[in-house]
């Protein structure tokens, strides 16, 4: 039995609004795999939700809208990305990140919205929608506004929703996929219910002739307070044939990156992970694009 | 080898069916809810003493029935393994008694000093956030040698250099200066040999049973029951008793089905204060449930050691001498304290030591303020194997030898006898381990791919290696083994079993089912086992570990089960007094010398029962004492790939093939073996308790931190067995329950060692551990 | 909280139970409606203990609040048994298997074996470590787990191609009878 203090089952959107603006200690629950977890803790012992795991109609699915933008609802399962068609279609790399997260039966609680607005640097999908430039559309009693996904980490665990805004659209637009094949890429120490040491995804897109590097997307998970891009390493292979590419990335990649000394792994391991994970990632992405390597 | 009817049969397991439909019942399953429970509050310092306690708040929380502190509880001490008692003939052989129900004195992290009994957990919980402690704290000592050097104060009274144990085995001076050698160090120093030396590290691995440890409590009848997940009924109720200073005989344990155990629940680590918190409020009933997390860090994992080992070997792959120290980590308590790491450095000898000129094995075991330790499957043993097969491993690799061939040069013999262990009861007397080589081999393609592999560059290499195991059953010579056992005949004929020997999801039930038809002359669907022990009814024997079962309690159980053909045949030639010549019980039914059909079983079962002249309800109770042991031996062998630049390794195919003497149940016997297969490629690779060496806190006691192998992580296990008929064992077996757990990890080691070059002496080799090796040498 | 009322059904058949408003749905099956084969191994999502199906999809319940049941079908082992007696193919598979062992984690894999089943397609090996790599057993070492498994998808779903078949108007009886005459064949 965890100990909270009131649970209200919002009716819609704007009803989950309203009981947020009503109650100020009232925090949002999705899926309930780190409110509940954190409630069990003590973190959030005495917790007021406010659920929102009934609103299928308004948060859930993944869909194509007219101008090719990829739109999935906050409250949609890990395992609903994965096997969506139109995720599959667009999106692969992000289908592939949630197929990482825990184990088959968490990835049919936990939602993506609640791994955005949970915002772990060790989060599967962050580095993935942070490569796609993801649009996150937030609702509160005041309106709604979009934050792209690059000014959303505030730092550990931290993002700049306020407490009383509900995640209600995860976009990514076609200009952000279309033409490009990636990779994620997720170490562990197990294959399964694990919480990644070090989280990677690369995403290229290749020249005509698939032997170059036209551009790339490389982001990291763990490797730093937040998820984050490694700009410098995009911008040293950008150009550059795969190989080549394949080649520089690595110590470019650990310029980039800050990941810290932990009990977990230290942060010698950690850079030796980004060295060699951009490498494989970027390789495997290209791969997909059709390169031949 | 004797033939037998029911032993060895492949029988399907007498739980199976209550397990897959969700019958069978566990002990949280059978409280009766909603009840009272209990919480416990843990100490947020690793090392010092509760000065005060402010319970005010928390009494006041609504919910809450009762708060009791470390101030509040008796004095008594009590200890808490899962050992034999003795009689005071033998006093000096009993546990030292060093735990309280709460203690003021703060020993290790997250010390238990006070419980709350509640209506529900979360008022349990907030009241355990609203008591105030004051503490006076002391520096915390982790490293053992460090704590040898004295700590002020000790972590036990009455210990100033907190070693619990210290045992030294070395070849006689005599022998020694007869070889010209003034001690085993000259002998492995001398320079007619290759030397070879090392430190090693093997780190706490935790049981991680999927149910957790849980008891409940109530007073009825003017007894007190307790209901719980035990491995050792009949010590818990011991143990409670001393702990609560009442009468054992006013104590009822009873212990149903438990999801696992390997040894943690080989302790009474709870089931006392549940006990106490019970009376102290009515006896009502009360529970107590551990979290998962408290599992990591409040009940016993395997000790952590540190090794030093050498050895001395000739040209022609002899073994000349070899010496082991060890230093093992007790933790604040002393739990199962010196035989564990008496196990590990036994093992080492007993595995080599057939043909060497001097052997020196020492031991201590300290207190630290690390989290207590203690049996965890396989007792002390893998960790001893694993310095034995470092060094094997290194010797064979640097001399370019093959590591069979020199391995199998030195293996133990039959013949062998451990000149150091009492009375020369230990003795290798049936021998499986050649044949179970050459299988492994087989199995793997050892020399194909010991080729193959041997001229490897490249980040992703390839590797094979080999490992050898030895294990001795059960507790004697060094403690005492009994165990008793009840049968008696239904109406119908057929039979209830009842062991005092436990189901913990070993298969013991369906294995002392078959060997009680046996002895009897009847099929083991005639056997209902009473699978519950409540110690008010069930006989006497101390529970399941040391893989004892099978060994010791089943000898009571062939004993009980021949007193009853006995009495069986003898009612019938009462009943039949023209009946010809000897009689018979086959075929459940009594048969004379000539060949005739007297009487069927269930007939006769009738009248035992209900004859107008005489009845007897034959109940026949079956006892053994054993003083004897057998040792177990056998081999992994296993295929690795290892990503040098991720630091990856993965296990592609393992083989064990061990002897286990004969197989009861072979299937049974191959569960056994898969289970151990895979905690020991967990503890090779990723199991490891991390313990904050500053606060002496448990960093990582959860399940997602804490690395139990998936079933992604573990490959197809294959497991096979050479059987020996064991003189000893009642029906030609040896033990099965822990040995699995022996060597695949040392396996991994040398198949890594093989495929790389580098030599791990920590385990678990974990990703941070090999990144660290192949760094340093150059791999990356 | 004040207590509320869930109506769903269990095992086929509705159910109307009054709970609190904390419990998670584990608390609310164990507790209120005597499903103990719902086990407790961590609360937090990580052993698999506490799997049961939930529309048909096996769901951790210990992060599950029972608030969340409402109108929710919800299988649990108790269910499986045809109403004479007979185990269900899954059951029975690693009863023959050698599946279990001190049993505990075994009617949470059981529900991924049904949802494998109840798919109407075939897996293989490595598709059914997948799947039950949200379980953790300690006892198995999963080969015996994998192998019930295998043969149960297979004595159901073995000859029939991927969507097919609707799984539940299979006659599991005469497929156990036949998978297990194959076995005695061999």
């Amino acid at each position: 039995m965890y100990d909270i203090e009131s649970l209200y089952e919002a009716r819609s959107v704007d009803d989950a609004c309203r009981a947020l603006a009503d109650d100020p200690q009232a925090i949002v629950v999705a899926g309930g795999t780190d409110v509940l977890v954190k409630c069990r803790e003590g973190k959030l012992a005495g917790a007021h939700l406010v659920s929102v795991h009934n609103l299928t109609e308004e948060l859930c699915g993944v869909r194509l809208e007219q101008d090719g933008t990829v739109w999935i609802g906050p409250i949609t399962w890990f395992h609903g990305v994965t096997t969506s068609p139109v995720a599959q279609r667009a999106v692969q790399t992000l289908c592939d990140a949630c197929d990482t997260p825990g184990g088959p039966q968490l990835r049919v609680s936990g939602t993506i919205g609640g791994n955005v607005c949970n915002a772990a640097t060790s989060a599967d999908t962050a580095s993935t929608l942070l490569a796609y430039g993801a649009l996150l559309d937030v609702r509160s009693v005041r309106g709604t506004r979009t934050i792209p996904i690059g000014e959303w980490y505030t730092g550990p665990g931290s993002c700049v929703r306020e407490r009383d805004e509900v995640l209600v659209g995860i976009r990514i637009p076609r200009a952000s996929y279309e033409g490009w094949t990636g990779h994620y890429f997720k170490y562990g120490k197990r294959r399964a219910l694990e919480i990644a040491t070090m989280g990677c995804c690369c995403l290229v897109r290749l020249s005509a002739d698939k032997a170059r590097v036209d551009d790339i997307r490389l982001a990291f998970g763990v490797a730093a307070p937040t998820p984050i891009r490694a700009r410098g390493a995009e911008d040293g292979v950008r150009g550059l044939t795969v190989a080549d590419a394949a080649e520089k990335i690595g110590l470019l990649a650990q310029r980039d990156t800050n990941p810290r000394d932990s009990w977990r792994a230290s942060r010698e391991f950690r850079l030796q992970l980004i060295k060699e994970m951009s490498r494989r990632s970027l390789l495997e992405a290209a791969r997909r694009g059709g390169a031949d390597i | 080898m004797e033939k037998y009817r029911e032993v060895g049969r492949q029988v399907k397991r007498v739980d199976a069916r209550d397990k897959v439909t969700g019958r069978a019942m566990f002990t949280d399953d059978l409280c009766p809810k909603p009840c009272l429970v209990a919480k416990i509050l843990h100490s947020t310092i690793g090392n010092g003493r509760v000065i005060s306690m402010d319970v005010t708040q928390a009494k006041v929380v609504p919910g809450v029935v009762g708060v009791f502190t470390c101030f509040d509880v008796p004095k008594t001490t009590f200890p808490v393994a899962g050992h034999p008692w003795y009689a005071a003939s033998a006093a000096a052989k009993r546990d030292v008694a060093d735990r309280r129900l709460l203690d003021d004195r703060v020993r290790i992290y997250g010390d238990n000093i006070a419980a709350v009994v509640a209506e529900d957990e979360v008022a349990a919980n907030r009241a355990l956030r609203k008591i105030k402690v004051e503490y006076e704290e002391y520096p915390v000592t982790y490293d053992p040698r460090e704590a040898m050097r004295g700590t002020n104060p000790p972590v036990q009274e009455g210990k100033p250099d907190n070693v619990v144990g210290h045992t030294l085995a070395v070849t006689p001076e005599d022998r020694l200066r007869a070889m010209g050698y003034s001690s085993v160090e000259d002998a492995v120093r001398d320079p007619r040999y290759h030397h070879f030396a090392f430190h090693a590290f093997t780190g706490e691995q935790s049981q991680a049973h999927i149910e957790v440890c849980v008891s409940y409590c109530y007073e009825e009848n003017g007894k007190l029951t307790c209901v719980s997940s035990t491995q050792i009924p009949h010590i818990c109720r011991r143990i409670i008793g001393q702990a609560l200073g009442i009468p054992w005989g006013s104590v009822r344990v009873i212990k149903p089905y438990i999801g696992g155990g390997f040894g943690t629940k080989q302790d009474i680590h709870f089931e006392p204060l549940n006990a106490w918190l019970c009376h102290q409020v009515g006896g009502r009933c009360v529970k107590l449930e551990l979290s998962r997390e408290e599992c990591f860090w409040d009940t016993s994992g395997r000790q952590p050691k540190d090794f030093e080992a050498e050895a001395s070997v000739g040209d022609d792959m002899r073994l000349h001498a070899r010496s082991i120290k060890a230093w093992s980590n007790t933790g604040g308590y002393i739990h199962h304290g010196h035989a564990l790491v008496l196990n590990s450095v036994n093992t080492f000898r007993w595995l080599y030591h057939t043909q060497e000129d001097a052997i020196r094995c020492e031991a201590w075991t300290v207190h630290t303020n690390g989290p207590h330790t203690g049996a965890m499957r396989a007792y002390g043993v893998p960790e001893g194997i694993w310095c034995a097969e470092c060094l094997m491993g290194d010797i064979a690799h640097d001399m370019g030898w093959d590591g069979v061939e020199f391995r199998m040069r030195n293996a133990i013999v039959p013949g062998y006898v451990d000149e150091f262990s009492p009375s020369n009861t230990i003795s290798y007397r049936t021998d499986g381990l050649r044949a179970c080589v050459e299988r492994g081999k087989r199995l793997i393609g050892w020399d194909e791919k010991r080729r193959e592999y041997a001229h490897q560059e490249g980040p992703i290499r390839r590797g094979v290696g080999v490992a050898l195991l030895v294990y001795k059953t059960a507790v004697a010579p060094f403690a005492l083994e009994t165990s008793n056992c009840q049968i008696t005949l239904n109406q119908d004929g057929t039979f209830q079993l009842q062991m005092g020997a436990t189901e913990i999801g070993q298969g013991a039930d369906t294995v002392f089912c078959q060997m009680a038809a046996e002895a009897i002359g009847v099929r083991t669907e005639d056997i209902h086992i009473v699978s519950t022990q409540d110690t008010d009814v069930a006989p006497y024997d101390p529970g399941a570990y040391a893989s004892r079962q099978t060994f010791v309690s089943g000898a009571a159980c062939k004993d009980a089960g021949q007193k009853m053909r006995e009495r069986i045949l003898e009612l019938a030639a009462r009943l039949y007094p023209d009946a010809q010549g000897g009689l018979d019980l086959r075929d459940h039914a009594v048969w004379d010398a000539a060949g005739n059909r007297l009487v069927d079983l269930p007939e006769l079962a009738l009248e035992a029962y209900y004859n107008l002249h005489r009845t007897d309800q034959i109940s026949t109770r079956g006892q053994a004492t054993v003083h004897q042991n057998a040792l177990v031996t056998g081999c992994t062998f296993c295929d690795v790939t290892v990503d040098v630049p991720l630091a990856q390794v993965t296990v592609n195919k393992i083989v064990s093939v061990q002897d286990n003497g004969r197989l009861m149940n072979p299937k049974l016997v191959e569960q056994q073996m898969h289970g151990g297969m895979a905690q020991s490629i967990g503890f090779a690779l990723s199991e490891e308790l991390l313990v904050d060496p500053k606060t002496g806190r448990v960093r990582n006691a959860t399940l997602l931190d804490y690395k139990v192998p998936t079933a992604m992580d573990v490959p197809e296990l294959i497991a096979e067995n050479v059987e020996t008929q064991d003189p000893m064992g009642p029906y030609g077996n040896k033990a099965v329950g822990e040995t699995p757990i022996i060597s695949p990890a040392p396996a991994i080691r040398d198949a890594i060692l093989n495929a790389t070059g580098v030599k791990f002496y920590e385990m678990p080799m974990t990703p941070q551990r090999l990144f660290e090796g192949f760094k340093r040498e150059g791999l990356i | 909280m004040d207590m509320r009322i869930l109506k769903c059904t269990l095992n086929g058949r509705p159910v109307q139970v009054g709970y609190d408003p904390r419990e998670s749905l584990l608390d609310t099956l164990r507790d209120r409606l005597h499903m103990t084969s719902v086990k407790r191994g961590c609360e937090v999502g990580e052993c698999g203990a506490c799997t049961v199906l939930i529309d048909g999809v096996a769901t951790d319940t210990c992060l599950y609040l029972t608030d969340w049941a409402q109108g929710k079908d919800i299988v649990t082992v108790e269910g499986l048994q045809a109403p004479d007696g007979t185990l269900n193919p899954v059951q029975q598979a690693f009863v023959d298997e050698f599946a279990v062992q001190c049993g505990f984690c075994i009617p949470g894999i059981i529900m991924s074996a049904m949802e494998m089943v109840n798919s109407g397609r075939t897996y293989t090996r490595e598709e059914i470590r997948k799947n039950l790599s949200g379980y953790l057993c300690r006892c198995t070492g999963y080969m015996n787990v994998i192998n019930g498994v295998e043969k149960a998808v297979d004595i159901v779903n073995g000859h029939v191609g991927a969507g097919e078949q609707d799984a539940s108007d299979v006659d599991w009886s005469q497929r156990v009878k036949d998978g297990l005459e194959a076995d005695c064949a061999r």
